[in-house]
């Protein structure tokens, strides 16, 4: 992760992509998610930050309850990279799969309702070697982990 | 132009655990053909399942999902012989619902 630019982000930065975005009347509130309302924003987004702000979440914690699962740690074809997430945090409300290297980070973003287990396994496409990060939605909160995926055939190319 | 999902849902204790795969090329929008202009894309954007008209999966997806997209999830409750829906709906507005019987 970029430091310098998080900083900027979060000083006057955020705050004019925020309006920014408001004003195109990007910005949606958690709440107004409904399932069928596919989040333009989110998957639009390229970084961390702004994929986190598009979600409606702030800072995620770290947490070692999210497990990876049947999720190879070098995959040979980028274009079909299992990943398998499994979170044992309380309450959890939705998964997102987010992979740093690609043109956009948001990949898949699973609504969990009560009753179904908080684990998935999907497939995704990876362009290059890259950090893959787990995003859990659980009482409001945001919990992240993240693992190494190197891919050794990219899956975005021509 | 859709092609049926399988589906395959299996009573696992006290749960049951549903398996998808759908067909659709989930096209990026980065790739470009032989003449070097970019192929649009066309993804699943939405995805649902429900079981007994109860949501019990709902996912929004960007074109980073692979090609003939796979999804396992597992629910509680569900028994031999009653119907899981899955539901997709793509960025050209297409859509499409399959049924399968639970076993």
């Amino acid at each position: 992760m970029n430091r310098q630019r998080r900083k900027v982000l979060k000083t006057g930065g955020g705050a004019t992509l925020l309006t920014l975005l408001a004003a195109a009347g990007w910005l949606r509130s958690a709440d107004a998610q409904a399932a069928d309302d596919w989040n333009k924003a989110a998957f639009e987004a390229k970084t961390m930050d702004e994929t986190m702000k598009s979600l409606g979440g702030g800072a995620a914690a770290q947490s070692k309850d999210i497990t990876f699962v049947s999720t190879p740690d070098i995959a040979e074809n980028g274009a079909v990279v299992p990943i398998g997430i499994t979170s044992s945090i309380p309450g959890t409300a939705s998964i997102a799969i987010l992979i740093e290297k690609n043109p956009n980070m948001l990949a898949a973003n699973f609504d969990i309702p009560p009753g179904t287990d908080p684990s998935i396994t999907t497939r995704v496409k990876m362009g290059q070697s890259s950090n893959v990060y787990a995003l859990v939605k659980a009482d409001g909160k945001y919990y992240v982990a993240s693992k190494e995926i190197k891919v050794t055939l990219g899956g975005c190319g021509g | 132009m859709t092609d049926p999902m399988r589906i395959r849902a299996n009573v696992v204790g006290d749960s049951t655990e549903v398996k998808v795969l759908m067909n659709h090329e989930m096209e990026t929008g980065q790739r470009k053909d032989a003449q070097g202009t970019a192929i649009p894309a066309w993804f699943i954007q939405s995805v649902s399942a429900t079981y007994n008209g109860k949501t019990v999966l709902s996912a929004q997806w960007g074109p980073a999902v692979a090609k003939n997209p796979f999804v396992s999830f597992k629910f509680k409750g569900g028994a031999k012989g009653e119907k899981v829906q899955i539901t997709w709906t793509d960025n050209r507005g297409e859509k499409r619902t399959d049924e399968a019987t639970i076993s």
